[in-house]
């Protein structure tokens, strides 16, 4: 193979080959966020509706 | 089942993207006058392609909600737009690493390089404004029609090389010149890699759909609890 380029080339393939990492990182962390957001929001419905179903059930006693 | 065609779609890839290499850096000869710095067209290219080939995807997808006003629609085209930009900058970063060897310039304003900035920056655009838009349908009805917009340009960065006298290169690939402008070998690895590039690119998008809907899903999970 040719020396010549052989550097630029190189310099070539790795930007191609981190923008994409960097992508399938950011990625993995936001998908990471939002499954922890719906935990949390899943958890706050869940709680609502329990404690309107206890004070339904007082106001029912 | 997605995870399933995910991980088939990234092996798939990963085997093929192994094949290619192989034969980029040991089958393949060096190019007469360009030497080894010819390579990154196997990269270029097919980023290149990838990226069109998305926004045109999400063109259909954003006509598709416009016509239906199903949010589905939307969040696909999102999700393509959202790949399609990084294989964009993949190709316009890899296309000014060879222009600094090839024409001793990082860059130049030539008309295919222009509007192909131009058309990261509108979709780069078209993010950022879905992200201050909180109204789904709103939202979904402005990322649609900016989308057709830009998809304008992505005609112009397509024909500019038949267009306007360009620095940047003509048409290479025999589906457009007929052939006889790039040796039949070197053309089929640009179409293997367009290939492993596809399948990285659909994995990506399944991926970033998911990610959607889980966002829509907390959405409607937020308004319950406040309704509540």
């Amino acid at each position: 193979m040719d020396a010549r380029n052989f550097t630029f080339m190189f310099y070539g393939f790795l930007a191609a080959w981190l923008i994409v990492l960097v992508y399938v990182i950011s990625l993995a962390r936001r998908g990471a966020r939002l499954r922890k957001e719906l935990d949390d929001v899943r958890r706050l419905v869940h709680s609502n509706q329990s404690s309107q179903t206890s004070g339904l059930e007082e106001r029912v006693r | 089942m997605r995870e399933k065609i995910i991980v088939a779609l990234a092996v798939a890839a990963a085997g093929l993207l192994a094949y290619d290499l192989y034969q980029i850096f040991l089958v393949l000869p060096d190019e007469a006058m360009q030497g080894a710095i010819y390579r990154i067209i196997f990269f270029h290219v097919p980023a290149a392609i990838t990226g069109m080939i998305g926004y045109f995807v999400a063109l259909t997808l954003s006509i598709l909600y416009l016509s239906s006003g199903k949010l589905r629609f939307d969040s696909v085209a999102a999700s393509v737009i959202e790949v399609s930009v990084v294989f964009s900058v993949v190709n316009i970063v890899t296309g000014s690493i060879w222009a600094r060897i090839i024409w001793g310039v990082w860059w130049t304003w030539d008309y295919r390089l222009t509007s192909q900035l131009v058309c990261i920056l509108i979709f780069a655009g078209y993010l950022m404004m879905r992200r201050a838009i909180e109204e789904p349908t709103q939202r979904a009805r402005l990322s649609a029609a900016l989308c057709i917009f830009g998809c304008i340009d992505v005609v112009i960065v397509w024909k500019s090389i038949e267009w306007f006298r360009n620095l940047h290169p003509g048409p290479v690939l025999s589906i457009r010149t007929g052939g006889g402008n790039i040796d039949p070998a070197m053309e089929r690895m640009i179409y293997f890699n367009l290939l492993a590039i596809l399948m990285i690119a659909a994995a990506l998008v399944l991926i970033r759909t998911r990610q959607e809907t889980t966002a829509r899903e907390i959405d409607s999970l937020r308004r319950l609890a406040h309704a509540a």
